[in-house]
């Protein structure tokens, strides 16, 4: 294997670990939380990415200068967050937050089955391709190898802020101390006076508004087609489960090798591409059930 | 006595149903081969464990009716049944093996770890596998007999009625033998179970080699009606829709998988009839209204109707 | 009298705590032995090494000559000895009789998966079992409902169904009123004398110890201050001031 693709192979797969993170630590914050495996998490993934190349088709048949398709990425992923993500938590969540997790989950599953739908029947089955932030901001060369600069930082920086702005929120804010002492300690922090509704529905907001960033970053680098949301889900599920539920840094670590994992493979075997994540899912969890910096769950009598 | 009229009834009527309209002897099948993997579900459910990745059984079983079916241009049904519960024996023992040491979500995402193995292998090894195009089941001959397409759906409709009702009663016995009960131990009290002196990991394997037998007996019925084996039937999403499926028609009651899978079938076939694109979300609200209003599922509806009719008030 | 159960020198520490810090005792075949002393003082945790929920650092149990240190619960138990739990444990979505007919099916290898559970032939056994407790009228009630008190016997009937040698009982009488404790422990003395069952109970109420046990041994500390016969145990003015805090 040639330095080029040696070198190739390690931006596609740190890129790649940008999104997959930015899913995954949605999905994760949501678990150590509320205590539910959000399988809709997917849906905001990939409706996060319609709705950002809507806008970004919208501002380019607009006649509206190009640059504006950036913030409109932003302004998807608050969108689809704080919209979706706050009638799915207050109108279905917290009516089954008794019930078994059995239960709980079949719910977001239920609710995936929804979306999958509702996205074919507002975007239709055709790619939609919206790939103008990536082409404005053009190609670089690093060690002899061209690559597209959104790619190259937009993707890694925003995971980087995202990953350094969680942890400052989570520690120093008093917000972020809520939402840690919930996690840890649910009845605690309740006896504690903590409104846990509204800790709920925060961290719902928080987590899908992450995941549909993930998608309206994603939806410059590719076509946009039903099911990119159920790919999305297992494998940003992985990453939660091979780092360890609930589990902020312990995410990007997992995204990344399994983002490099499935790059390499790309380049070397390619057949192993989609197994690379689970195969090292496996191995972790057979290794260490709580994942890479879970924590092991206590005897009881 | 009385409490067995209603599964003999329904099998009675889909026995009846074929010959009244043969467009639902396909329906029917693939109906009652899925339900015999959400029986599977039904089984770890007892134990208060759900795997979310039985697809996987059910799908490499249908592979390796596949498989053999295309190497012997056919073959005979009865044949590939075996080969197909053969491997779910065999990959559940060596994925049981390391499984059932595990709970609750341990246990649900190592499953779904492995079904995905499976799956991402299926989808990519396209010289193996005919990647995600899948693989055709020439049709093999039933009992013996080479038959037409028409009256081969309609023998193997029957013989999969028939393998179902075998597999309820037996699984029926199972859960009320020492076994089965052990099984339903698990759930409230592991610790229990130990000081009585049995291995809470070997009542589990137990559980779990019966639950990948039936999936696996369900993937290859489905392999041999479809003609069709696909990647899809190993995806994560499959192996979402078998626990769908087992709380619709009711967890608790081996008959509930089989009547929220033929719920199941028919919605969806009806919902891609009229709209084709909204079956998902057709049966993401049924699931939602469900787990909201009725979460003793199907079985659970049918029985406090049962009561009220007979004046008693329901329990809540 | 020879020994049946011999625990020598066991040791274990969780996060500082030594709950074991050197015990060394020996339980004679038939005897009656009162295990008293403070909350956290390791009574519960010696009954745990002993029955193979812990593992000592240091240290070995012997029963009936046989080496069963650090063996899990399932193999001491399929040797003959029992248990029951401070806090009732049972199989909370199965009836009374279910319960017990799950252990006396797992006694007796009745593991065949297409025999019922509730048609097995110990049944009558298992009734009977009951009856001495006057459990027989709950028999068909499932234990999620059940008050504490008769969880409590439950407990210890299951442990008895499997017909041990050796039983070890935590808090036996704690959560049945006191009217009740003397009948109570008057049943479980004349079965365990009928049946030549070794007991070993860990008991907080003095009146009972001093009237069923043979000898008393008492934790302190994750050691053994004192051991004996009840009159002299309990009336030691160490004993007295440490734990029954007189």
């Amino acid at each position: 294997m040639t330095p080029q693709l040696l070198w190739l192979a390690t931006l596609d797969g740190v890129a790649y670990a940008a999104l997959v993170f930015l899913v995954a630590v949605g999905l994760t914050l949501i678990f150590g939380v509320l205590r539910v495996l959000n399988v809709a998490h997917g849906s905001f993934y990939a409706i996060g990415a319609y709705t950002a190349a809507s806008l970004g088709i919208a501002i380019s048949s607009g006649g509206l200068p190009g640059w504006l398709s950036y913030p409109a990425l932003i302004l998807a992923a608050v969108l689809i967050g704080t919209l979706l993500g706050s009638l799915i938590e207050r109108q279905l969540l917290a009516r089954i937050y008794g019930k078994e997790e059995v239960l709980q989950l079949l719910v977001t599953f239920a609710v995936f089955m929804i979306l999958e739908d509702v996205q074919r029947l507002v975007w239709g089955v055709q790619p939609y391709f919206q790939d103008t932030p990536l082409r404005l901001l053009g190609t670089m060369e690093v060690a002899g190898v061209f690559y597209t600069r959104y790619q190259l930082l937009v993707l890694p920086a925003t995971a980087l802020v995202v990953l350094v702005g969680l942890r400052l929120f989570l520690r120093h804010t008093l917000q972020g101390r809520v939402i840690l002492a919930v996690t840890q300690d649910r009845e605690a922090a309740m006896a504690m006076g903590i409104d846990a509704h509204r800790v709920y529905l925060t961290t719902f907001v928080l987590g899908a508004s992450f995941a549909a960033l993930g998608g309206a970053l994603a939806s410059p680098t590719t076509a946009l087609v039903p099911g990119i949301g159920s790919d999305m889900i297992v494998l940003s599920f992985a990453v939660v489960a091979t780092a360890g539920l609930g589990q902020v840094e312990g995410a990007a670590l997992a995204a990344l090798l399994m983002g490099l994992g499935r790059s390499f493979a790309v380049y070397m075997y390619p057949e192993f591409e989609v197994l690379m994540p689970y195969l090292i899912m496996v191995v972790v969890l057979l290794i260490r059930p709580q994942g890479l910096f879970g924590v092991a769950e206590t005897r009881r009598i | 006595m009385l409490r067995a009229l209603p599964p003999v009834i329904l099998a009675l009527l889909l026995a009846v149903l074929p010959l009244l309209a043969t467009w639902t002897t396909v329906v029917l099948t693939l109906a009652l081969a899925k339900g015999l993997a959400v029986l599977g579900i039904v089984v770890l459910l007892r134990a208060g464990q759900v795997s979310f990745g039985h697809a996987l059984y059910f799908a490499a079983s249908g592979y390796a009716a596949a498989f053999l079916a295309g190497s012997l241009g056919g073959g005979e049904v009865l044949v590939l049944l075996l080969a197909g519960l053969a491997t779910s024996l065999l990959l559940g023992l060596a994925i049981g093996w390391f499984v059932v040491g595990y709970r609750y979500i341990f246990f649900a995402m190592l499953n779904l770890a492995f079904s995905m193995v499976l799956y991402s292998l299926l989808e990519k090894f396209f010289h193996i596998t005919g990647g995600s195009d899948g693989l055709r089941v020439p049709r093999p001959t039933l009992l013996g007999m080479t038959l037409e397409r028409a009256e081969f759906e309609l023998g193997l409709f029957y013989l999969t009625l028939g393998l179902a009702v075998l597999a309820a009663f037996l699984v029926h016995r199972y859960l009320a033998s020492p076994p089965g009960q052990a099984l339903a131990a698990l759930k409230t009290n592991e610790t229990r179970l130990e000081y009585l002196g049995v291995s809470a990991r070997a009542v589990f394997l137990g559980g779990y080699l019966i639950s990948a037998l039936l999936a696996g007996l369900g993937g290859t019925l489905q392999a041999l009606v479809q003609g069709l084996v696909t990647p899809e039937m190993g995806y994560w999403v499959a192996s979402g829709e078998l626990v769908f499926i087992a709380i619709l028609g009711g967890a608790g009651h081996v008959i509930g998988a089989f009547a929220g899978a033929l719920v199941y079938e028919f919605v969806q076939i009806y919902a891609a009839a009229f709209a084709a694109d909204v079956w998902q979300l057709i049966l993401g609200t049924v699931l939602l209204l469900i787990i909201l209003f009725a979460s003793r599922g199907l079985v659970g509806m049918y029985q406090d109707l049962w009561r009220r009719g007979e004046g008693k008030e329901a329990a809540p | 009298m020879s020994a049946l159960l011999e625990a020598e020198d066991l040791h274990i520490n969780f996060g500082g705590v030594q709950a074991a810090g050197g015990i060394s005792l020996t339980v004679e075949s038939g005897e009656r032995l009162a295990i008293i002393g403070p909350n956290g003082a390791g009574k519960t945790t010696f009954i745990n090494i002993c029955t193979g929920y812990l593992k000592p650092q240091q240290g070995r149990v012997r029963f009936r000559d046989a080496e069963i240190t650090a063996r899990p619960p399932r193999a001491i138990t399929r040797l003959g000895i029992a248990r029951s739990f401070q806090i009732p444990q049972l199989f909370a979505e199965h009836t009374v009789l279910e319960n017990l007919l799950l252990g006396a099916a797992v006694r007796d290898r009745a593991w065949r998966p297409w025999w019922r559970l509730s048609g097995l032939g110990q049944r009558a056994e298992m009734l009977e079992l009951l009856a001495l407790f006057e459990l027989q009228t709950v028999a068909g009630q499932t234990i999620a409902g059940l008050p504490e008190g008769v969880r409590k016997l439950v407990d210890i009937a299951l442990a008895l169904a499997l017909r041990p040698q050796l039983l070890l009982m935590d808090e036996p009488t704690s959560g049945v009123s006191s009217q009740e404790k003397f009948t109570v422990m008057d049943t479980l003395d004349r079965v365990l004398r009928e049946r030549g069952v070794t007991a070993v109970f860990v008991e907080h109420d003095m009146e009972v110890v001093s009237r069923y046990a043979h000898r008393v041994a008492v934790w302190s500390g994750g050691r053994i201050q004192a051991l004996g016969p009840p009159d002299t145990v309990l009336n030691d003015p160490a004993v007295r001031a440490d734990v029954i805090g007189l």
